[in-house]
């Protein structure tokens, strides 16, 4: 029987147009378009490319409901056995928009699904436990080899050929252990390890460990009545509007307010628009959530020298780690130029 | 983002929020457990008198913290 594949690409590949068409709502096409002709000629005999769905990136990241509502049903309505989507390399909007699809059609379809990626893309992190994603260089430049190994995949996984370790199969971990029987025990196992360590040679540990970065903690604050103290923020709270477009969630940015002239957070002048919690105290009060009227409050009473004339907020959910890390790396450069002592950071 | 502050501006940060193996997850070093998620600064429920008084006495604490040394990760809790 001949096994049915979709595949799912962005507005560029589809050959519609770069950033100007990146607002294109999600589309199906019979058949391959772009790399999808490749992936049929990859999988020959093995399965018939049915179908191409294709949506704008910014379509996918400003509507991220809808446009994974309407890929799912694109896309199911071609009956599929397997989705390929991208590969996305290091394109940060079309791997989560692919990571995404991915997610939501093996959940809600039940069936398998293939992207790739470049390892930095924020895509890799926020999806590799719940897709395949198969390691590829960071830009097109790598197709050819993205699609073969996409490709080698797809078909281990429509025969039902039992997958080996994600390492050797070229796909990020997903986290899942299998058990098996290992020719050599445990304590032989450790031993050989150590000794190679030992020997500085190159070996694999069998039991990952998370790695979590740390910093040393900054000198405290010497002097209180003079320091002055900046309020940030990634509880989503932002001047009613939300003027710079600041995501509900997987924030891509983060806004600068100017709260100088403001004593308190009130429903007329600010909201939340984080897409993460339930806003209806925030909404009351921002100030439950960014406590601008005690720090005012405070400030008046002179227990610390100033409030920043700045709030630094976005919205901290689904956000890649990435992105918090530059939010964070040029804050800090800013409140250290403009002379702050210290950070008041809230988080929902 | 609380770490990555800390690390370019090389000033303290505290974070108040409510789930605290997650601030510890992401480095910060001087954490302030909060009142609730969708109100970490507050609390609503004990009117708009007690709401202020949640929150003065969690920022007064976040103040003791960047005044306060620390070698590692240390939870503020009074």
């Amino acid at each position: 029987m001949t096994r049915r594949v979709v595949c799912y690409i962005n507005q560029f590949f589809a050959g519609m147009g770069g950033e100007e068409q990146a607002h294109v709502p999600p589309s199906a096409r019979p058949g391959t378009v772009g790399p999808a002709m490749q992936v049929q000629s990859l999988l020959g005999e093995e399965a018939v490319v049915v179908g191409t769905v294709i949506c704008g990136d910014s379509y996918f990241g400003e509507h991220l409901e809808e446009a994974r509502a309407e890929c799912v049903r694109l896309i199911g309505e071609f009956k599929p056995d397997l989705l390929v989507a991208g590969p996305a390399f290091n394109a940060g909007r079309y791997g989560v928009a692919c990571g995404d699809i991915c997610s939501a059609v093996t959940e809600k379809l039940g069936i398998p699904s293939i992207t790739g990626m470049y390892r930095e893309n924020p895509g890799v992190e926020l999806y590799s436990p719940k897709t395949f994603i198969v390691k590829t260089s960071d830009s097109a430049r790598g197709m050819k080899d993205a699609l073969g190994a996409i490709s080698a995949l797809a078909v281990k996984i429509l025969k039902g050929t039992p997958l080996g370790a994600a390492e050797d199969e070229g796909y990020f971990p997903r986290g899942i252990r299998k058990n098996f029987f290992h020719e050599t025990n445990g304590a032989k196992r450790a031993v050989d390890m150590l000794l190679r360590k030992l020997a500085g040679k190159p070996f694999s540990t069998e039991y990952e460990m998370p790695v979590f970065k740390r910093i040393p903690p900054a000198e405290p604050v010497k002097d209180l009545k003079n320091a002055t103290i900046a309020l940030v923020s990634s509880g989503g709270i932002v001047p009613r509007g939300n003027p710079d477009h600041i995501r509900v969630s997987s924030a891509e940015s983060y806004g600068v307010y100017d709260i100088s002239s403001l004593d308190d957070l009130t429903p007329e002048n600010f909201e939340s628009i984080h897409g993460g919690y339930d806003r209806v105290w925030a909404n009351e009060d921002p100030d439950t959530v960014l406590p601008l009227d005690i720090m005012r409050e405070m400030e008046r009473e002179g227990v610390f020298g100033k409030l920043y004339d700045n709030v630094f907020t976005t919205t901290g959910t689904g956000t890649a780690v990435a992105h918090a890390e530059r939010f964070g790396q040029e804050i800090g450069e800013r409140l250290k130029k403009d002379g702050v002592d210290a950070v008041i950071l809230t988080s929902t | 983002m609380v770490r990555e502050i800390e690390n370019s501006a090389g000033i303290p940060v505290v974070q108040i929020a409510t789930i605290v193996p997650i601030m510890l997850t992401v480095g910060a070093n001087r954490i302030v457990p909060g009142v609730a998620i969708p109100h970490p600064v507050g609390d609503p429920s004990r009117g708009a008198e007690g709401d202020r008084a949640v929150r003065r006495e969690l920022l007064e604490r976040a103040l003791r913290a960047i005044q306060t040394p620390v070698e590692e990760q240390t939870i503020f809790t009074s």
